[in-house]
C-alpha cells in the first residue's frame, strides 16, 4: 500500500476514535447505560455513522470507477452464516458483560481509560483461542 | 414525547460522534476502497507473534499493515479528543474482573463472528447484508440481557 493511501488509513482511524471519543463511547458506563435502557444514545451513534456510511457505500461506487488512492473498491469478507450468528451470541455475552466492544476498545488507549487496557488484553486472548482452535479452515 | 427521560445525557453529542465515526468509515472506503471494522487487528497483530498458518492467512498478512496503522488512529483520534480538544472522559470503575472476561468472551466471538460492532453494525449494516443484519440483532439482544442480569445481581452497570 502506498504511504499516500496509508496516510488516508491513519486519518481515518483517527476520525473514528475522535468519534467515539465525542459520544462518550470510550467509557463503558455509558455503554451499559444503554444496555440496561437508561440512556438510548448509543443507537443515535450507531444510526449517525451507519446512515452516512450507507449513502457513500451505496452511492461512490457507482459515480467513481475507482477509490482516490488505491485501484478498487473492496467488498467485506464472506463468513458462514452459522459461525456468524454463533460469534455474535457470544459477543453479546462479552459485551454486556464488559460494555467494551472492539472499537472503543482501542481508543480508549489513546483517552487514557487506562482500565479498559484489561479488556482489550482480554480480546487479544480470546481473539488467539478463536484463530488457533476455530478457525474457518 | 420527554426525550430527556430516554436520553438524559442529551442527544447532540450521540449524534456528532457517531457522523464522525461514519466520516472516518467513509473516508476509508472512499479514498482506499477499505471496508473498515475494528476487530480483524485483534487477529491480524498475532501474525507478528505466531508462525501458526491459521493466522499467517494471505487476507491476514496483506491487511495487517494498514489494520495496524488504522488502529493506531483510533486510538490517535481519541488522545487528541481528549488532551488536545478537552473531551470529558472518566476513568472506568467497571470492575477488572468483568473487562478482562468480557474482553476474552468479546475477542473470541467477534473473530468467530467476522465482525462487532463496527464491521457487522457500521459497515456491513451499511452494505444491507443480511448476516450482519442478523449477527447486530443478536449481539445487541444477547448484551442486553447479560447487562441486566449483570445489574440484578449487582455488578457495576
Amino acid at each position: 500500500m502506498k504511504p499516500i493511501a496509508l496516510l488516508q488509513v491513519l486519518i481515518s482511524g483517527m476520525l473514528f476514535g475522535l468519534g467515539l471519543t465525542y459520544a462518550t463511547m470510550v467509557q463503558p458506563e455509558v455503554v451499559l447505560s444503554f444496555l440496561n435502557f437508561n440512556d438510548f444514545g448509543l443507537l443515535l451513534v450507531l444510526g449517525g455513522a451507519t446512515t452516512l456510511t450507507f449513502v457513500v457505500y451505496q452511492l461512490v461506487p457507482r459515480i467513481a470507477k475507482a477509490p482516490l488512492f488505491a485501484t478498487k473498491f473492496s467488498t467485506r469478507p464472506a463468513n458462514e452464516r452459522s459461525r456468524t450468528l454463533l460469534g455474535a451470541l457470544i459477543f453479546g455475552v462479552g459485551w454486556g458483560l464488559s460494555g467494551v466492544c472492539p472499537g472503543p476498545a482501542i481508543a480508549s488507549v489513546g483517552a487514557g481509560n487506562w482500565p479498559v487496557l484489561y479488556a482489550l488484553g482480554g480480546m487479544f486472548v480470546g481473539a488467539y483461542i478463536q484463530g488457533r482452535f476455530f478457525s474457518a479452515k | 414525547m420527554d426525550w430527556s427521560s430516554i436520553f438524559p445525557m442529551g442527544m447532540a453529542h450521540y449524534l456528532i460522534g457517531g457522523l464522525l465515526i461514519g466520516a472516518g468509515v467513509s473516508w476509508l472506503f472512499v479514498s482506499t476502497g477499505l471496508m473498515g471494522g475494528a476487530s480483524s487487528f485483534l487477529t491480524t497483530v498475532w501474525t507478528y507473534v505466531t508462525k501458526d498458518e491459521r493466522f499467517n492467512t494471505s487476507s491476514n498478512v496483506s491487511s495487517r499493515t494498514w489494520r495496524n496503522v488504522y488502529a493506531l488512529g483510533l486510538a490517535l483520534g481519541a488522545l487528541i479528543g481528549v488532551r488536545m480538544l478537552g473531551l470529558e472522559m472518566s476513568v472506568t470503575e467497571v470492575s477488572p474482573w468483568q473487562l478482562a472476561i468480557g474482553g476474552l468472551i468479546t475477542g473470541f466471538g467477534v473473530r468467530l463472528s467476522s465482525g462487532c460492532t463496527s464491521g457487522h453494525g457500521i459497515c456491513g449494516m451499511a452494505l444491507l447484508d443480511l448476516d450482519s443484519i442478523l449477527a447486530v440483532l443478536v449481539f445487541l439482544s444477547t448484551a442486553i440481557v447479560v447487562a441486566h442480569l449483570v445489574t440484578a445481581f449487582g455488578g457495576v452497570a
